[in-house]
């Protein structure tokens, strides 16, 4: 059987995936550039629109990192604006579970789904350090092996909120002055992060309630995810990565008594698209050199070596010795669990090409994950979607607002004429568009 | 020289009457939907009211099977109305008894983005028990101690406002960097309920500082009142000497704890918040006042005119319309008092797009942390 590719398009994010330097890069803070993407992908017929989320800035060797575009809006203020401007696209906010309460999640979250007539989702992320913490009443205050207990714990009692009326609660008869039967939306809930009680003030949405997306990759993650997402946004964009992740995260939904078609897995992917396959590998290669400068290499590579590395060069050799694992020079960022790998990996390939450290950061840490002509495209990501390495993707543009005109103007139309994505929505809400029950 | 008044209306479900949602001309499903509330703000808006504020509380409403018992949250509901309008300034209540301040100051920011400099807020308490219940982190408070709370939410809300200067971004291609960090601070804020670090994660707002308003209902508000740029002081008894003893806690506080040399105005922007349900026929008028919370007018236009000229010889700087329907009222409120009210020189012109603080005549305040730019 022929699969649907399900598509969604990530504003810009605060690292060097997002070129500011040229010309056509925009405001990441104006509404307009919200508005301009979401118009885009709503015009594309894609899925939803996605929004991350940071809590701190980040910071390098105890300074707030200066190199990346920063400083973005409160994710679900901005998708409650455009729903506004939007009538079909789904609005995706990715909230930490750690730093906000289940009830004012469920209520912010169905808010939004209501505002938008059922568009809604949560992007279901965990922090627990304490450097995060220090902008929070609670502080730094979790294990990092708890993050996952009270994450799950959390979502559990948001969809029990979102459950806490049935559909025939909310009765709206005039005539005899009934609104709402009495003893809708009652809860009370006792765990190990959580002892609340009282009643929840809004009955389900047009689409139930808010699809729930997970991003965690380890093995909690996923786990996590099979039990309860419906969504996994993933890092494994690659043919033979995605399909391994495709593998283990589906294998393990019948023990939750779930069906595959019940969780969607859609890699974040960069994609460069130009006439030609030859223009695009150039284009591709010229916006790697955009993204990382002679500092950011630095930085990049600090990371990876997770120590100071300011004496060094970035247009020498790599630097000598072996990463640490665990440091923090590096604040507020993902950084490597096993880091010597691909310090090997880097030194062969610099080794075999004569490669500078920023050439080599340009070469092995950005490189797209599709470059080529529209069919090329097209023919790749249908190829990625029917041999199950995804059931679609969410496409990360290198420019705001603008990244994805391009994409929807070129590689939309072949993917619909490929009959492997919609030409128009089926449905009105986000469960429908990405074939969700209720 | 005449003064003019601002107006504000107050949107909460179907209107301040809790019958409101069973009038003929009112769909209750599109209280759920934000309809109701979106054409409320667009008709206000028409007129030249100059703000709409947005009820709300953390717990739910009563569960009454009679009465609207669902409630949208007032900031999502404020965010929807803002692209869809573009001169009425919105300000969605917010409570800061058992939120995040980190949170409360960034999505307050961003609802100024996304109106493009018309948002703010109406900084609220819990203080309830169902509040506390819904969270079950801290047990309910006295008025005293979530109000003296409350006023440090605000004000560090307004450092983390300031933690990015406005020209932090400076997209050097020559240095490769973003943004200057010299011009982002650390508010390394303490209070004696939270420490926050900053800085904020969303770069200054167009206001500079979004629209902070205090509804005085009850005394222990009276400094976080006296602090704020917009008050909402509801009911009409006594109007003057409680007017006078606002101002004179602004004064108090202006000598004793300057607003960091803030360009402020010597006193917030008092507005009389009053339930308005409109009428000319008095009968009608009584009916559908029936089993009404208390409301401060009921009947014509022409007599409520009256009333805001006599509210305005008593101190205030404007009025707060609590209507008792969404549908009913406000359109009597946008079609005839607002004229009414223009055509007595109480009130300026509709108006042109522009920011919320440029509408009340208050400066964008300079930024704490800036350098001086004498």
């Amino acid at each position: 059987m022929t699969k649907q590719i399900h598509l969604a398009a990530h504003f810009p994010g605060v690292n060097n995936t997002t070129v500011w330097s040229d010309p056509e890069s925009g405001s990441q803070i104006d509404f307009a550039s919200f508005k301009h993407l979401a118009e885009t992908a709503e015009r594309g017929t894609f899925d939803f629109f996605f929004l991350a989320e940071g809590l701190r800035l980040r910071e390098v060797k105890g300074k707030i990192h200066d190199l990346d575009v920063v400083g973005r809006p409160e994710s679900l203020t901005v998708l409650s604006a455009l729903a506004a401007v939007t009538r079909q696209l789904g609005l995706a906010a990715t909230v930490n579970s750690t730093f906000n309460e289940p009830y004012e999640l469920a209520k912010r979250l169905a808010t939004l789904d209501h505002l938008s007539g059922g568009r809604a989702a949560w992007n279901v992320v965990t922090s627990w350090d304490a450097f995060t913490g220090e902008n929070f009443r609670r502080g730094g205050y979790l294990d990092k092996a708890d993050r996952y207990v009270r994450a799950q714990e959390s979502l559990r009692i948001v969809r029990k909120l979102w459950d806490s009326w049935t559909e025939d609660d909310l009765v709206l008869a005039q005539a005899t002055g009934v609104f709402a039967r009495e003893g809708a939306g009652a809860f009370a809930d006792e765990g190990a992060h959580f002892d609340i009680r009282g009643r929840f003030g809004l009955p389900p949405s047009p689409q139930g309630r808010p699809v729930v997306i997970q991003a965690g990759d380890s093995d909690q993650g996923r786990e996590f995810a099979a039990s309860s997402a419906d969504v996994i946004f993933s890092r494994h964009g690659t043919f033979e990565a995605g399909q391994t992740f495709y593998k283990d995260v589906k294998s393990r939904l019948a023990r939750y008594g779930r069906s595959e078609e019940s969780l969607k897995i859609m890699p974040a992917v960069t994609v460069v698209v130009a006439d030609t396959d030859a223009e695009a590998v150039e284009k591709a290669q010229h916006i790697r050199e955009q993204q990382v400068s002679g500092p950011t290499a630095l930085v990049l590579a600090e990371l990876l070596w997770g120590r100071d590395l300011s004496a060094y060069d970035p247009d020498g050799p790599l630097p000598s010795g072996d990463p640490v694992v665990g440091s923090s020079v590096t604040q507020g960022r993902v950084g490597y669990n096993d880091p010597a790998p691909v310090v090997a990996e880097w030194r062969a390939q610099a080794a075999a090409h004569g490669w500078s450290l920023r050439e080599t950061v340009i070469n092995q840490q950005n490189r797209q994950t599709f470059i080529g002509s529209p069919s090329t495209i097209a023919e790749a990501l249908n190829r990625h979607v029917q041999e199950d390495a995804a059931d679609g993707f969410v496409l990360v543009p290198h420019l705001t607002p603008g990244g994805l005109d391009d994409f929807v103007d070129r590689v939309v139309p072949l993917l619909r004429e490929r009959g492997v994505f919609r030409s128009e929505y089926a449905g009105t809400t986000l469960r429908s568009h990405l074939g969700l029950s209720a | 020289m005449s003064r003019r008044l601002i107006t504000a209306i107050e949107i909460d479900g179907a209107g301040g009457h809790p019958a409101a949602w069973r009038g003929s001309e009112v769909d209750p499903a599109a209280i759920l939907t934000g309809e109701l509330a979106l054409r409320a703000a667009q008709r206000a808006e028409a007129a030249g009211v100059d703000l709409a504020t947005f009820a709300d509380a953390l717990e739910a409403p009563a569960d009454v099977a009679d009465r609207v018992s669902v409630r949208l949250d007032a900031l999502g509901l404020a965010a929807r109305i803002a692209p869809a309008t573009d001169r009425i300034g919105l300000l969605p209540t917010i409570t800061v008894t058992h939120t995040e301040p980190f949170h409360v100051q960034a999505s307050v920011a961003t609802l100024d983005y996304v109106s493009s400099g018309r948002g703010g807020w109406v900084a609220d308490v819990s203080s309830s028990a169902e509040a506390a219940a819904v969270i079950g982190r801290r047990e309910p408070a006295p008025a005293a101690d979530t109000w003296r709370e409350a006023r440090y939410v605000v004000d560090v809300s307004r450092h983390l406002w300031d933690s990015w200067e406005d020209d932090a971004i400076i997209r050097d291609s020559s240095t490769g960097r973003f943004i200057d960090r010299d011009r982002i601070h650390y508010v390394d804020f303490e209070s004696p309920t939270f420490i926050i670090k900053g800085p904020s994660i969303v770069p200054r707002p167009p206001q500079g500082h979004p629209i902070t308003a205090v509804r005085l209902n009850v005394p222990e508000a009276l400094e976080a009142a006296a602090e704020a740029d917009l008050v909402l002081l509801p009911g009409v008894a006594e109007l003057g000497e409680r007017v006078a003893a606002i101002r004179a806690a602004a004064e108090e506080q202006e000598g004793g704890r300057p607003r960091g040399g803030q360009a402020g105005p010597a006193s917030p922007r008092i507005l009389v918040s009053v339930g308005v349900l409109l009428d000319e026929d008095p009968a009608a008028a009584a009916l559908r006042a029936d089993g009404a919370i208390r409301l401060d007018h009921i009947g014509g236009v022409e007599r409520l005119a009256d009333l805001i000229g006599e509210w305005a010889e008593a101190g205030v700087d404007g009025v707060h319309l609590r209507p008792a329907s969404l549908e009913v009222d406000v359109p009597v409120i946008a079609d005839r008092l607002v004229p009414l009210l223009r055509a007595r020189k109480l009130i300026g012109p509709v108006g042109r797009p522009g920011t919320l603080r440029n509408r009340l005549g208050l400066r964008r305040p300079a930024n704490r942390y800036a350098e001086s730019e004498q």
